[in-house]
């Protein structure tokens, strides 16, 4: 398919080399503006605020007039660690975030792509079914499973059959249990998307690598754990890069569900808290988001040196 | 024994000794379970939306009891002010998906058919600036935005904020280095004969771009920008930092308000949750391939 096409060859420095001494001077200038627009673009958008992200958390700003910023030193990364109250349930969340995606929704989509590789009846229905929520944006995710999980109105409570008995369990407002509803939710859109990527990293396995274990009289759970499995690492690295980064950044649901409060605090929408609405607290949403970054480097720093590591 | 599953193994698919045919018909159990529980918040949501206010108060919700009908629906579009939702969704999306994929693919050519220093750098901080967690980014854009004064005729906040450029600009410049990635990918599998003979003939590298490259790339830029529509129309973060009027939220970032539009009529919430999907699901039942192949094109290289 596509994916197969895309797949780069290997870059041949001695091509590039001779195109470049015959351009023009007109060719170098519209090289540079077609490359320039874009970095620029990026470097305002992108770099330049990552830059002052570090350095307004250590400012304390209420975005109201640019001259009250007044350097605060390390002061709003010790009022959040010390005195900040969500902060250590929202880094507590955060971590369940991340294993239950990790050890729960992101097997789940590869136990459904390893199913749905094995050419049964129906595998594209099934595909396309458990695709669904991969389209869906994760507000909507959210305001989908009020409606399963409301106390009197919603499909869980009813089919318990505690809807409208005092028993009912207000899923997203209970915050004992409150997380893991919503981590349910995320689950049903994770698990699809995680499939995707399998389903793609599956079809490149050479099919000789299976008949050869078959071959030695290596069992169907052998072959996938020994022989498939590790041959689809560049795609587990990339799951996982995938599973971490979207644990960091998760916020949608909670978002949708309470703005975060209550059991469902995250880090990430602690940040959003700070910035959105009355009373901005830059410094403090400053500094949330330069620990967000801090975490997300490993990742990205593992992703980057996958993907650019033969090149550099 | 080696040699008699050898052959069973290959012909797994239409083969039905019992051996292999009992644990497909556990696999076709396990799926259909799970599938059942996979539609049953979107079957819920669509039949909750059907069913009148008044019916469901009156035989439950969980209930078959009552009419059904596309009145709530009809409601919830005219009372959530739906329709100005999905204008500006598309006063959003539109040139945000254009204006990516024309930058990306401007930046791609430019790193991936010619070597200059710092191409691959470049390429190296695109990428990991589409990996940042977007909140990373929002404080220092929504006081730049803030700071950058507007004609009154431009903006009614005197700024950036609170208008449509915020969200296109900020979507734009973060797409722009997940496309860049990807195409830059693409273009580097184009063999080299096709530019160079162009090159010979004296064509500028802007033909090159347009003439020759950016028509060899269309599977994925097809693949890309339904991706990217999807991203975009889905994007909630960018809006709900930079606009305050609701009257000029984009849909994903507006049905955070449903609940508070309908309190607890949730056959409301249900008819406008089913309309947001509408969109997403028309794309899906024709683009669904390019989807896939644009999710999957990102994340597979050799």
């Amino acid at each position: 398919m596509t994916t197969t096409t895309a797949r780069p060859a290997r870059p041949s420095g001695a091509r590039a080399a001779r195109g470049n001494h015959m351009l023009t001077a007109s060719d170098k200038v519209t090289l540079s503006v077609m490359a320039g627009v874009p970095t620029l673009i990026q470097a305002v958008l992108v770099w330049l605020p990552m830059v002052l992200s570090i350095l307004l958390s250590f400012t304390k700003w209420n975005a109201l007039r640019l001259s009250d910023i007044k350097p605060a030193g390390l002061s709003n990364y010790q009022f959040i660690v010390n005195d900040y109250p969500p902060f250590w349930p929202g880094v507590a969340h955060n971590i369940i975030w991340l294993l239950f995606l990790a050890l729960v929704a992101t097997p789940i989509g590869l136990l459904l792509a390893v199913l749905l590789d094995q050419q049964i009846r129906g595998s594209r229905i099934y595909q396309s079914v458990f695709f669904v929520p991969v389209m869906l944006s994760l507000p909507l995710v959210g305001i989908i499973w009020q409606l399963m999980y409301a106390r009197n109105e919603g499909f869980i409570n009813n089919v318990l059959g505690t809807a409208g008995t005092p028993a009912a369990i207000d899923w997203f407002g209970n915050s004992s249990v409150n997380l893991w509803a919503a981590l349910i939710a995320a689950t049903w859109r994770h698990a699809g998307y995680i499939m995707v990527m399998y389903l793609a990293g599956l079809k490149g396995i050479d099919p000789s690598l299976r008949e050869a274990a078959a071959v030695d009289g290596a069992s169907a759970s052998q072959t996938f754990f020994r022989v498939v499995f590790p041959a689809m690492k560049p795609i587990n690295i990339v799951v996982v890069v995938i599973t971490v980064i979207e644990a960091l950044r998760a916020f949608d649901i909670v978002y949708v569900i309470n703005r975060g409060t209550n059991g469902l605090e995250l880090v990430g929408a602690l940040v959003v808290q700070n910035l959105v609405g009355e009373g901005q607290v830059i410094g403090i949403g400053s500094a949330l988001a330069v620990m967000l970054l801090v975490v997300s480097l490993v990742p990205i720093t593992i992703y980057l040196s996958r993907a650019f590591g033969s090149e550099d | 024994m080696t040699t008699q599953t050898q052959p069973r193994a290959k012909a797994a698919p239409t083969a039905s000794p019992s051996k292999l045919g009992r644990p497909h018909y556990g696999t076709h159990v396990f799926l259909l379970a799970v599938a059942v529980m996979w539609l049953i918040p979107l079957g819920w949501t669509l039949y909750t939306a059907l069913r009148p206010f008044a019916d469901t108060a009156k035989y439950g919700y969980f209930s078959f009891g009552g009419g059904y009908s596309l009145d709530n629906f009809a409601t919830a579009w005219t009372q959530a002010g739906m329709g100005k939702y999905f204008v500006n969704s598309a006063i959003i999306t539109i040139p945000t998906v254009l204006l990516t994929l024309f930058f990306a693919s401007m930046m791609a050519f430019t790193v991936s058919r010619f070597s200059w220093r710092f191409n691959i750098t470049l390429l190296i901080m695109f990428t990991a600036g589409n990996l940042l967690p977007p909140q990373v980014l929002a404080a220092p854009l929504y006081s730049m935005f803030k700071f950058t004064p507007l004609p009154l005729s431009v903006s009614d906040s005197g700024n950036l904020l609170n208008t449509y450029y915020s969200v296109i600009m900020t979507n734009t410049a973060f797409q722009i280095g997940f496309c860049t990635f990807v195409l830059s990918n693409y273009m580097k599998a184009l063999p080299k004969e096709l530019t160079e003979a162009a090159l010979v003939d004296g064509a500028s590298v802007w033909r090159q771009y347009a003439g020759i490259i950016m028509p060899l790339c269309r599977p994925a830029l097809a693949a890309l920008g339904t991706l990217e529509v999807i991203f975009i129309y889905n994007e909630f973060f960018w809006p709900l930092l930079f606009i305050q009027s609701g009257d000029r939220l984009p849909v994903t970032t507006g049905i955070k308000n449903l609940q508070g539009d309908f309190l607890s009529n949730y056959n409301l919430i249900a008819a406008g949750a089913t309309i947001t999907i509408i969109p997403t699901l028309v794309i899906y039942l024709l683009l669904q391939r390019q989807f896939v192949a644009g999710l999957t094109l990102g994340a597979t290289k050799s």
